[in-house]
Formats: structure tokens, C-alpha cells, sequence
């Protein structure tokens, strides 16, 4: 019987727009973050820093923890019961995990996008509307509407329908509201988890140059399962993966590109190859 | 013989010495599992199919106007259901309004607010029971509560709380299952943008759980409309030939006054019971619709 060869994907090609100048102003240090689910030490010391107005990926197999320590980022563990966090995060210099701090607080800063599309059931104008309103925006609604549908490139596309439902859109666009609904609670840093994993690849690409867009004004840390989109849109990539005892680990992260061409951990480049996951 | 045919057989035939599959057999064992399941519904469908036929047969010629516009009276054709029409709709009213808003209420704390530990699996487990308890105990609890300690009397009001306090339980039960019913995603869209959890109930969750809320109320409802044990109990009237004019009057109920028509001697009276029976359906029936309606129309407008 013949021995099949390892099949090895060719490391996927860096973007030339990705910034290697990680040395901005620092919007999250998270440092040495723990995670339980229950007994289960999911997740265990965690370092990561996030500059601002960077792309910054987590990539890693499934069930090692980069979602789990995006969600920690604006406190949506706090939804899971059973689920225990320590470390700390310090979002601008504050503490999110300290006792007394309102997660409301947090996610009023933090837009999230989720991995699978979920508008609320309601017309698209109320999907963007409804977050400003519950924050007390007080401005035009209408223009701000508009001007979040713009950023996330749909407004040409459903701005003669604005009173239909958000759930009647394509997932592509549904996906690129979930973005719009995000900008509008005036964020500044959004949150990615997966967010094209269930796209075609021609929408996928349609929201990557839309995070290359979107960075000017915002940070974004995104979690992604394809190492292609994390190569052509990330600035910094994080790659995670399991130790001996099944728990979610750093291996190591840095520049997207060196990270792609040169990385020093054996783990990473046996991942990022195809040797492994 | 071909090759194939060859090849065929040599894998056959040892086949047959250690493998018996029997096919007949086992689809015959499930004709008859299939047959017996057959007469289990025919024989219920059957069953109730007689008791409308025997209820249409005796009451049909008893169906007229009558029965709804006048009041009971002593002869029978002058005899009516107008008050125990409007006693039901007085107490099934005021039960729906109380339990609707202390159910739904309940509901949104156990799923949404409660802590999750073992005094809320308690709570929850006490619920379920209570839905299963017998309603003539609730009728003493009315009794004891309502009418003796709070002095209502043998009014609306306390047939009211008594019939709402029955449904109680299962509008609760109901709530909570269409308020877990939420999908996740939703929940999560709506805190991550920095909402508190009342505005999240508020504005997502209170409206995608309300089909199943409004559904699940009114079929409480319609089992109140047809309960005559507690309303006995709590002292909804025999002989009650005026319509309720509020909350603390006395009243009689359709339920209670098919009863005491069935009590009575004359052979007329029993036929006027079947004809208020059949009214009673329809009203059931028809209540049961509107709930279908309403689940469908709600429901078909959503979709995750």
C-alpha cells in the first residue's frame, strides 16, 4: 500500500496593504487571561496586544480558544453561566474584567459581528437605528442611518428599501448589515467572530476590503478559520493552538507577514502550511 | 452460467448458512405494531365521534335563539343561557387579564432575570407540578383565599382570581418555553450593542416570544371557559337569572348552569344542557382557531 504524500497548501500570499507598523496607540493589552468553562480550564495564559487601527487575526484549529477570548474582549462570556474569567483586559487602560465594571459599558464601545449573520427581525433602517437609539443618539437619525449603511458598503443596495425586513437580504448583505448595525453604537473597536464563514467567496472579499476600509477610523480584532483571509486582511496575526491538556494556548503572534513567512514556532509553520489542523 | 452470475453465487451461498434475514417476518411484525397503533386512534376518534353524535341527536332541536337571549327560567323552553354567557365572559375575562400579566411576568423573571441555581430549578419544578394539580383544589384555595379571607364573597371577582390562578401554571409554562425558544444569536446581537437586559426583553426577545405566548394563553383560557369545579366551589350561582354588572356581583357560568340543568329531573332540561353543551363547544373550538390563527400569522412573519 503506498504511503499518501502529506498534502501541503501553499502559504498563502500577504497582502501588500497590511501594515507591519504595529507601534500605534495600544487599544487592548490583554494579559494573562484565563478561561473556565465550568472544571474545564479552556483557556490559559493569554498575551496579546492590539494597536490601534489595525487588523489584528486570531487563527487556530477549532476548539482552541480564539473565539472564546474574542467574547471575553466586551464581556459576552458573562452569558454563559458557567463560564469563568480571570486575567486582565485593559481596554484604553481600564479594566473590562474588574468587578465593578457595567458590560453594558463595554459593548457601548465594542461593535460586534458574529459568525453567523443575525439581523434582528425588523426592517433594515430599525436594524441600524435600534442600537443608536438605546444609547441615546441624539442627532439625525436618518443621516446616520445612512452613514453607517455607506461605511459598510450597502447602502446602494438597499437604500430604496430600507422599510423591508433585514432577514429578506442576501447572506452577503445580511452579513455586511450586521457590520452597519455594529458601526452604528459609534464603536471603536469591532469585534469579528468569523464573520465570512458562511459567505461565498466573491462576499468575502467584498467584506475583507471593506475591514481595509473600515481601519482608518476603527481597530478590528477578527477571529477566522481561513488563513488566506487572515494572510490578506490582518495587520498582526495570533495563532493559538493546544497544549498537551486539551487547553487553549498563545503559541505566538506578531506582524501578519512575518508571522506567514517566518515564523518561529514549529506549531505555527506546520499550521500555516497544512501539516496540521 | 456467466461469470458474474459464477461470482454471485460463490458469495451467496455461504451467506445463507449464517445469516438469516427473515424479511417476511419483520414486516409482518410491523403490519401488525402499525394495525394495533390504528385501532388505538380509531377507537379514541370513535369515542368522541359518539359523544358529539348522541350531544347533536338529543340537543339539535333545543338549538335556537332562545338559549342565547333569555335567562334560565323554570320551564324549559323559556329557559336560556343569556346570564351564564355573560357570567363566563365576566369571569374567563377578568382570569385571562390577571394571569396573562403575573404569568408573562413570572415567565420573564425565571428565564431572563432568576439566577441560575437550585432555588430557581425549584421555583420551575414547583410550576410544572402545579399545572397537574386537580382543579377542584384549586376552587378550595379560592374558597379559603378569596372569598373567606379577603371577603370578596361569591363574586366575579373571586371566580376571577380562582379561575386565573388555575391557568396560572400553564400560561407561565408556556411563556417560558417560547421565551427559551429565542435563538441565541438574536440575544447576543442585541447585548453586544451595549443593551441593558430590559431593553433587550423589551425591544427582541417579548416580541419573538409572543406567538407562543398569546397561543399558549388562550388555550389556557378556553380550558377555563369549560372548568366547572372551582366555580362550584367558589359559589358561582345555580339560579342566577341576571347578567353580571361588575366585578363584585354574583354571577353563574355556562359550565355551572350545564350542570344544574343535568341535575334536574325533567327529561326537557338534560336536552337543553346537550344544546348548551354544543354551544360551548363551538365557543371552545372557535377559541382554539383564533389561537392557531394567531400562531400562524405571527410566526410565518419571522423566520431565523
Amino acid at each position: 500500500m503506498a504511503v499518501e504524500a502529506p498534502m501541503i497548501r501553499p502559504v498563502p500570499v500577504v497582502n501588500e496593504n497590511d501594515s507591519d507598523d504595529l507601534s500605534t496607540e495600544v487599544v487592548l493589552r490583554i494579559s494573562d487571561l484565563s478561561v473556565w468553562y465550568g472544571d474545564f480550564h479552556a483557556v490559559t495564559g493569554v498575551n496579546i496586544t492590539v494597536p490601534k487601527n489595525r487588523i489584528t487575526a486570531f487563527i487556530g484549529p477549532s476548539g482552541c480558544g480564539k473565539s472564546t477570548v474574542l467574547r471575553c474582549i466586551n464581556r459576552m462570556n458573562d452569558l454563559i453561566p458557567e463560564a469563568r474569567v480571570e486575567g486582565s483586559i485593559l481596554y484604553h487602560g481600564h479594566d473590562v474584567l474588574a468587578p465593578n465594571v457595567d458590560p453594558v459599558e463595554i459593548r457601548r464601545r465594542v461593535g460586534m459581528v458574529f459568525q453567523r449573520a443575525n439581523p434582528f427581525p425588523k426592517s433594515i433602517y430599525d436594524n441600524v437605528a435600534w442600537g443608536a437609539k438605546i444609547n441615546g443618539f441624539r442627532g439625525n437619525m436618518n443621516e446616520h442611518v445612512e452613514r453607517c449603511l455607506r461605511q459598510a458598503a450597502l447602502w446602494e443596495e438597499v437604500k430604496d428599501k430600507l422599510k423591508e425586513s433585514g432577514l429578506a437580504l442576501s447572506g452577503g448583505q445580511q452579513q455586511r448589515l450586521c457590520i452597519a448595525r455594529a458601526l452604528a453604537i459609534n464603536p471603536d473597536l469591532i469585534l469579528m467572530d468569523e464573520p465570512a464563514s458562511a459567505l461565498d467567496p466573491i462576499s468575502t472579499l467584498k467584506i475583507e476590503d471593506l475591514m481595509r476600509d473600515l481601519i482608518r477610523n476603527y481597530t478590528i480584532v477578527i477571529v477566522t478559520h481561513n488563513l488566506q483571509q487572515a494572510a490578506r486582511a490582518s495587520d498582526q496575526t495570533i495563532f493559538f493552538s493546544l497544549n498537551e491538556n486539551r487547553q487553549g494556548v498563545l503559541i505566538e503572534g506578531g506582524p501578519t507577514r512575518q508571522i506567514f513567512t517566518n515564523p518561529e514556532d514549529r506549531r505555527t509553520e506546520d499550521y500555516i502550511t497544512g501539516r496540521f489542523g | 452460467m456467466s461469470v458474474a452470475a459464477k461470482t454471485e453465487r460463490a458469495l451467496i451461498e455461504p451467506e445463507r448458512t449464517i445469516w438469516r434475514p427473515q424479511i417476511g417476518q419483520r414486516q409482518r411484525q410491523g403490519k401488525i405494531w402499525s394495525a394495533g397503533f390504528f385501532v388505538a386512534t380509531l377507537s379514541a376518534v370513535l369515542l368522541l365521534a359518539l359523544l358529539l353524535g348522541v350531544l347533536f341527536i338529543r340537543g339539535w332541536d333545543w338549538l335556537s335563539w332562545t338559549l342565547i337571549t333569555e335567562m334560565p327560567s323554570r320551564a324549559a323552553e323559556r329557559s336560556g343561557l343569556n346570564s351564564a354567557i355573560w357570567g363566563t365572559v365576566w369571569v374567563v375575562s377578568g382570569a385571562a387579564i390577571f394571569s396573562f400579566f403575573v404569568g408573562v411576568g413570572a415567565a420573564i423573571y425565571l428565564e431572563e432575570y432568576a439566577a441560575r441555581n437550585w432555588m430557581t430549578t425549584f421555583l420551575k419544578t414547583n410550576i410544572a407540578n402545579l399545572a397537574g394539580v386537580p382543579s377542584v383544589v384549586y376552587g378550595l384555595l379560592g374558597l379559603a383565599l378569596f372569598v373567606e379571607i379577603l371577603n370578596a364573597g361569591r363574586t366575579v371577582l373571586a371566580g376571577a382570581l380562582t379561575m386565573g390562578l388555575l391557568i396560572l401554571p400553564i400560561i407561565i409554562l408556556a411563556s417560558q418555553e417560547s421565551l427559551r425558544a429565542v435563538p441565541l444569536g438574536l440575544r447576543q446581537a442585541a447585548f453586544g450593542m451595549g443593551a441593558t437586559r430590559w431593553q433587550v426583553v423589551r425591544a427582541h426577545i417579548l416580541p419573538a416570544a409572543m406567538p407562543g405566548i398569546l397561543t399558549g394563553t388562550i388555550l389556557a383560557v378556553s380550558r377555563a371557559i369549560g372548568e366547572t369545579a372551582p366555580l362550584i366551589v367558589v359559589g358561582a350561582a345555580a339560579y342566577f337569572p341576571y347578567r353580571p354588572d361588575g366585578l363584585f356581583s354574583q354571577y353563574t357560568a355556562m359550565p355551572v348552569q350545564i350542570y344544574q340543568w343535568t341535575g334536574r329531573p325533567q327529561e326537557e332540561f338534560r336536552d337543553l344542557a346537550a344544546a348548551a353543551i354544543i354551544i360551548l363547544l363551538v365557543l371552545l373550538l372557535s377559541m382554539n382557531a383564533i389561537a392557531i390563527v394567531i400562531r400562524q400569522r405571527l410566526s410565518s412573519r419571522k423566520r431565523w
